[in-house]
């Protein structure tokens, strides 16, 4: 699909890099404000999706491919599913081991701050490659050969 | 050795985005396969160990081994609270129950899984992305055992629509029109069926204030059957039927099981509608919300309805999968019905309603394992023949001899046919409804079973007997895996109608699970309550 | 106020199953599947309303009794952002699902794709 005018893209330049930040704060701060994994993932998708949508999809390819989403979606699945085995050494499936600290910190909350990036990567990652395989589908012979 | 209990969920999902990443590898994505093999037979394996360590608990008679996993030790236990110096009890927490019925249909899940990864080692060759495949299968099995040993309600509907989701994309994996076609619809249907399950367990929750199965049926027990609780059960008996197929809200399953692959059919008709359909009603009614009247004559009435039209509905069929998933909604009725008379039984005569469990759990192990292999076989036959009327094969037992036995007892089995399974569970129901004096019910379902011997004797004398078709002639055996696969299921089919009604596997499998199903929540509340174990 | 919203809600449930059951374009089905996933997601949450209730979120300067005895119940919130996810996993789906069989069938009406048969 073909990009939008100059203006778009300008303006995209400087406002995505913001959205994918917030979205990467949302997530960190999931145990303070509300917010947290799924959140944070969507808005750096929302960001990621500003991009494509001004700069054209077969531009996004060349520096997300599809596969690449498959990769790190996968990766931030097992990484939640390794948080989750790791509480094994604390005595049960996904019991919270680390240091809960004091309430209201950042470091905080055990094993969430983790746990949160993780689903956050993950669904990222899912919802990107979910779009870019919408946008840039083509008519295509079925999958039988 | 408890706390292993939830790595049986988590394997199989661990396993199917090792998949992903693998399949973008270089070079990976010729091993994923045998990665979904590996992780299908390590998951078998454990259920075994988990099966044989719980069993090992168990005391003679009724008393079967119960096994709670609180996820993340947040247990429903009292504790001091450092604050106010009192005693309260954290009731939030996910529980997995590993009792009799759990451990029973882990073991029927991973087992015929396994066979059907096995055989679609070969039968997948066909496709390309086969790695998606993979991923998809895993996910499905994943859920499918999460289904099973969840203690309460929002987990059970979490993997509920994990599954789903999984079997949304297996049935449209192929991507030719019908298969589309056939998974928008029964996607659709799919999220009504989910929506009105959620509806009903935030009434539940609204109601009681609890998610925990065991706590909700303590706060049930004294609410009785007020109409806001007959609200929220017609809710969950609604999409849990749509969810089984059960007639009248069965009109997806005959579009979306005979246009998946045929390993996917095994799945979905063998174990999917069991696990995410009669399992969860069989937990819900017996252990949730009570065995009242209302409910067994709506199970009795869906059992009977579904019974006898899946089996009208089937005899005029020549589509050979067709055929097959019609009679899955007939065999999945005869579970429901003695379900449902287990049910109207269980507060006056105990033992008759435990025979009624009995055949009816045993029923499922059967029917996994016989629907399963048919629809393996009818994969064969398509890979070979090209086609999958049944006038247009012929002779199949001399051409393809591994494939044409197999069907013939897995035909012979789900028509009762002694000594294979389906003979067993078949009289078991038959006589426990004769006993039970429902003589209606007993003609009825004597009456589907001749149903459905003719049934199987047409497919016999059309596609396995008699003067081979063009198609046929032309055909040759199908690759080994495949013939692996069906031959597990077959002598499964052929060994497990006597293992399972006498001997150890009676006392440790099949017993246990009627126990707790009928033991329901009081056989899981003192444990939820009190103690964890 | 109390019955009045969720009779709402329950209209809105039933909006969506008559778009899901009566429409024949496959784009107003889909609607249809998030209209009524909204639905259910917002009576999930209004099981958990508390008059005169603040969010369940701890401030600074708050103890935990004082805020389990004002705030609304969590419990629904946390359920309901789990089936938000399901819904958008089901809802991509399905659009997905609906692209294909464009490709195939060069329409969304539903009456033209009927292959199946029996």
């Amino acid at each position: 699909m073909k990009g939008m005018t100059s203006i778009v893209r300008d303006v995209t330049r400087l406002v995505a890099g913001v959205v994918m930040v917030y979205g990467v704060y949302v997530s960190c701060t999931g145990h303070l404000t509300p917010g947290g994994g799924f959140a944070g993932g969507v808005i750096i998708m929302a960001g990621v999706v500003m991009l494509v949508l001004a700069f054209g999809g077969e531009r996004a390819n060349e520096l997300l491919a599809e596969s690449r989403c498959h990769v790190l979606d996968g990766s931030g699945a097992l990484a939640f599913a390794l948080v989750a085995l790791l509480g094994f050494f604390a005595g049960g499936f996904f019991v919270n081991f680390l240091p809960r600290g004091r309430v209201h910190q950042l470091v905080s909350g055990g094993m969430i701050l983790p746990a949160n990036l993780a689903i956050s990567l993950k669904v990222a990652a899912g919802l990107i490659g979910i779009f870019l395989a919408l946008v840039l589908a083509t008519r295509q012979p079925s999958s039988q050969e | 050795m408890k706390e292993l209990v939830p790595v049986l969920v988590g394997l199989p999902l661990g396993a199917a985005f090792l998949v992903a990443i693998l399949a973008h590898v270089r070079g990976g994505a010729r091993l994923t396969g045998a990665l979904a093999t590996l992780a299908v037979a390590a998951n078998l394996a454990l259920g075994i160990g988990l099966w044989a360590a719980a069993a090992g608990q168990d005391q003679p008679g009724a008393k079967s081994a119960v096994w709670t996993v609180w996820a993340g030790r947040w247990d429903g236990q009292t504790e001091l609270d450092q604050a106010t110096g009192q005693q309260r009890t954290r009731p939030i927490g996910i529980q997995l129950v590993w009792d009799g019925l759990s451990r029973f249909m882990v073991i029927v899940v991973s087992f015929v899984a396994f066979a059907v990864i096995v055989f679609s080692g070969a039968y997948m060759r066909r496709f390309t992305t086969v790695w998606l495949f993979h991923t998809l299968f895993l996910l499905m099995t994943g859920a499918m055992i999460g289904v099973v040993l969840a203690g309460d309600l929002f987990n059970l509907y979490v993997f509920i629509e994990v599954a789903a989701m999984a079997s949304y994309g297996l049935v449209a994996f192929g991507t030719e029109r019908e298969e589309l076609e056939a998974a928008f619809k029964y996607l659709v249907l799919g999220v009504v069926a989910s929506s009105f399950i959620l509806v009903g367990i935030a009434i539940l929750y609204s109601l009681t204030g609890q998610l925990n199965m065991a706590r909700v049926a303590a706060a049930l027990g004294e609410l009785g059957t007020s109409p806001a609780v007959l609200l929220a059960a017609g809710c969950l008996l609604g999409g849990l039927a749509l969810k089984a197929a059960m007639v009248p809200f069965h009109s997806w399953l005959p579009d979306a099981h005979p246009s998946a692959p045929a390993p996917i059919s095994a799945m979905l008709s063998g174990l999917l509608i069991k696990t995410v359909g009669v399992y969860a009603i069989a937990r819900l009614v017996f252990g949730v919300l009570g065995v009242h009247a209302v409910y067994a004559n709506v199970l009795i009435a869906l059992g009977v309805s579904s019974m006898v039209v899946g089996m009208l509905l089937a005899l005029g069929q020549w589509d050979l999968k067709r055929l097959l998933a019609y009679s899955s909604i007939s065999q999945a009725g005869y579970m429901i019905l003695a379900l449902g008379v287990a049910a109207s039984l269980l507060p006056h005569n105990r033992a008759l309603a435990g025979l009624c469990a009995f055949g009816a759990l045993f029923h499922l192990f059967n029917h996994a394992a016989f629907k399963s292999l048919l629809f393996l076989c009818s994969g064969s036959i398509e890979q070979a023949t090209g086609t999958r009327q049944l006038r247009e094969m012929g002779g199949l037992v001399r051409r393809m001899p591994v494939t044409g036995w197999c069907c013939r007892i897995g035909a012979l089995s789900i028509a009762g046919v002694p000594p294979f399974n389906g003979f067993f569970s078949k009289i078991i129901i038959i006589v426990a409804l004769a006993l039970a004096g429902r003589v209606v019910l007993c003609g009825i379902a004597a009456a589907v079973a001749v149903g459905t011997l003719l049934m199987y004797v047409k497919v016999q004398r059309y596609a396995l007997d008699g003067q081979p078709g063009p198609r046929v002639a032309a055909a040759r055996e199908s690759h080994w895996a495949m013939g692996a696969g069906m031959a597990i299921l077959a002598a499964v089919c052929l060994l497990a109608g006597v293992a399972l009604s006498v001997g150890p596997l009676k006392e440790h499998l099949l017993g246990p699970a009627g126990e707790a199903l009928l033991g329901g929540a009081k056989l899981a509340s003192g444990v939820a309550m009190g103690g964890g174990q | 106020m109390g019955i009045a919203i969720y009779m709402l809600t329950f209209l809105l449930l039933l909006i969506g199953v008559y778009a899901l059951v009566a429409k024949k374009n496959l784009v107003r089905i889909i609607m249809g599947i998030a209209i009524l996933e909204y639905a259910v997601n917002l009576l999930l949450v209004l099981v958990g309303y508390r008059r005169d209730g603040t969010p369940p979120i701890l401030p600074r300067g708050q103890t935990a009794a004082e805020l389990a005895a004002r705030a609304v119940d969590p419990l629904p919130q946390a359920l309901v952002l789990t089936s938000i996810v399901i819904g958008l996993s089901v809802t991509a789906l399905a659009v997905a699902l609906a692209v294909r069989l464009y490709d195939k069938y060069g329409t969304f009406d539903m009456n033209d794709i009927r292959n199946l048969r029996g």
